[in-house]
C-alpha cells in the first residue's frame, strides 16, 4: 500500500520539476533577451573605459586621444582581406584631409593579442600610415575594450591556417569626437571619400 | 608524294585540334595581390575568371610557389561580424566574369615563404574541373591596392 502511494508520487514529482526547469529556461531566455545586443530600441553605448599599451610603447586610455576624433578599428595582422581594406580606406580618407588628419586619430586595436606583440602591430600599422597608432593589451585589457566598443571577436578554427585560427570581428570602424562621444560607423561599404567628408564636418564642427 | 602530303596534313590537323582541345577555356585578368606587410604570414589573392567556354566550370583548388598553402575563402559580413570562411569550389559561368577581389572572394596564401613586394611577380595555378590546370602571373599591387579601379587601363 506505501509502495503504491509512493509510486504514485514519482510522476508528479517529475512534472513539477519539468515545470520548473521549463519556467527558469523561459526567464533566462527572457532576461538574456533584454540583456543582448538584439534589442535596438535603445541608441547603442559605444566606447568607454580601456587600456592598452600603444604601438609607440606607451600606456594609453580612452582619455589620451581627447581633443582629437578618435576613428576607431578592431582587427588583426593575420587577416589577409578585410582589414588591410579597412585600413586602406581610412590612410586614403587621411590623405583626402591633407593637413586636417593631425585632428583625427586613427586606432587600430588589435582583437589576437596573443600574435600581435606591440612590434608585430607596429610594422603592420606603419604599412598602411604612420597616422595610424596600433594598441594591443593582455587578453584581459583586449576584451574589456572590446566590450567598451560592443565588438564581438572570436577564433575561428580552420587546420590550414597560421596557429590553426583566424578570428571572426566586428566589421565596422567606430567615430569618436574629440569630447570621446560615438558619432558615427564606418561599415566595410562606407568609400574613403565619405568618411573624410564625415571627418572634415566634424572636424569643422569641434574647431 | 601525295601519301606523304595527306600524312603531313593528317599530323597537322590532329596537331591543331589537339591544341585545341588543350586551350584552357578559362582565362585569368588581372590577377593581383597586395604587398604584405612586414612579419605577414598570409595574403589575399585576386583576380577576374572569364569562362570562354560553353559550359559551367567550377575553380576546385589552387597552388603558388611563394606560399605553403592556397585556399580558396570568401569573407562574408555577418550582421556587422566579419567572418572568412573557406569555400570548397567556385563557380565560373560562361558569360558572366567571376570576380575575387578584397571583401569577397579571393585566394588566402597562407604560410607565406617571404614577403610580397610591389611590384614583384609569381605565378598562381589554378585547377578547374573541366579547364584543367591553368597558370596565371600575379602583379604584387602596394599594401593599401583596392584592386582593378586602382590598376591602369581600368576604369570602374
Amino acid at each position: 500500500m506505501k509502495q503504491e502511494r509512493e509510486h504514485r508520487f514519482v510522476p508528479v514529482a517529475s512534472a513539477l520539476c519539468l515545470l520548473g526547469i521549463l519556467v527558469a529556461v523561459m526567464w533566462w531566455a527572457e532576461a538574456s533577451q533584454f540583456r543582448g545586443p538584439a534589442s535596438s530600441t535603445r541608441l547603442p553605448a559605444i566606447g568607454g573605459a580601456f587600456t592598452l599599451t600603444s604601438t609607440h610603447g606607451t600606456t594609453v586610455t580612452e582619455q589620451s586621444y581627447r581633443g582629437k576624433i578618435q576613428l576607431v578599428y578592431f582587427g588583426y595582422t593575420y587577416c589577409p582581406d578585410a582589414c588591410p581594406t579597412m585600413l586602406n580606406k581610412i590612410a586614403s580618407a587621411l590623405d583626402e584631409l591633407g593637413p586636417l588628419a593631425a585632428r583625427v586619430q586613427p586606432l587600430f586595436i588589435s582583437i589576437d593579442p596573443q600574435r600581435d606583440t606591440p612590434e608585430v602591430l607596429a610594422q603592420y600599422v606603419e604599412s598602411f600610415s604612420s597616422r595610424i597608432v596600433g594598441l594591443t593589451g593582455t587578453p584581459a585589457q583586449i576584451a574589456a575594450a572590446a566590450k567598451a566598443f560592443g565588438v564581438y571577436y572570436a577564433p575561428y578554427e580552420i587546420a590550414d591556417a597560421p596557429d590553426g585560427y583566424l578570428m571572426d570581428h566586428t566589421s565596422a570602424a567606430f567615430v569618436m569626437n574629440v569630447d570621446d562621444y560615438f558619432v558615427a560607423t564606418f561599415t566595410p561599404d562606407t568609400p574613403a571619400a565619405q568618411m573624410a567628408a564625415r571627418l572634415r564636418t566634424l572636424i569643422a564642427q569641434s574647431s | 608524294m601525295l601519301r606523304m602530303i595527306s600524312l603531313i596534313g593528317l599530323i597537322a590537323v590532329s596537331s591543331v585540334s589537339l591544341a585545341i582541345a588543350q586551350t584552357p577555356s578559362i582565362e585569368v585578368q588581372h590577377a593581383w595581390a597586395r604587398a604584405t606587410p612586414a612579419g605577414a604570414k598570409t595574403a589575399a589573392l585576386y583576380m577576374t575568371l572569364v569562362n570562354k567556354g560553353p559550359t559551367a566550370d567550377r575553380l576546385l583548388s589552387a597552388a603558388t610557389p611563394v606560399a605553403g598553402k592556397a585556399e580558396l575563402h570568401t569573407t562574408i559580413d555577418s550582421n556587422g561580424v566579419m567572418q572568412m570562411r573557406p569555400v570548397a569550389a567556385l563557380d565560373v559561368q560562361p558569360g558572366t566574369p567571376t570576380v575575387l577581389k578584397p571583401g569577397g572572394y579571393h585566394l588566402m596564401l597562407m604560410g607565406l615563404k617571404g614577403p610580397l613586394a610591389e611590384g614583384q611577380h609569381f605565378t598562381v595555378a589554378l585547377t578547374f574541373e573541366k579547364a584543367g590546370t591553368v597558370e596565371a602571373t600575379v602583379e604584387v599591387e602596394k599594401v593599401g591596392a583596392m584592386g582593378p579601379d586602382s590598376m591602369p587601363g581600368m576604369k570602374m
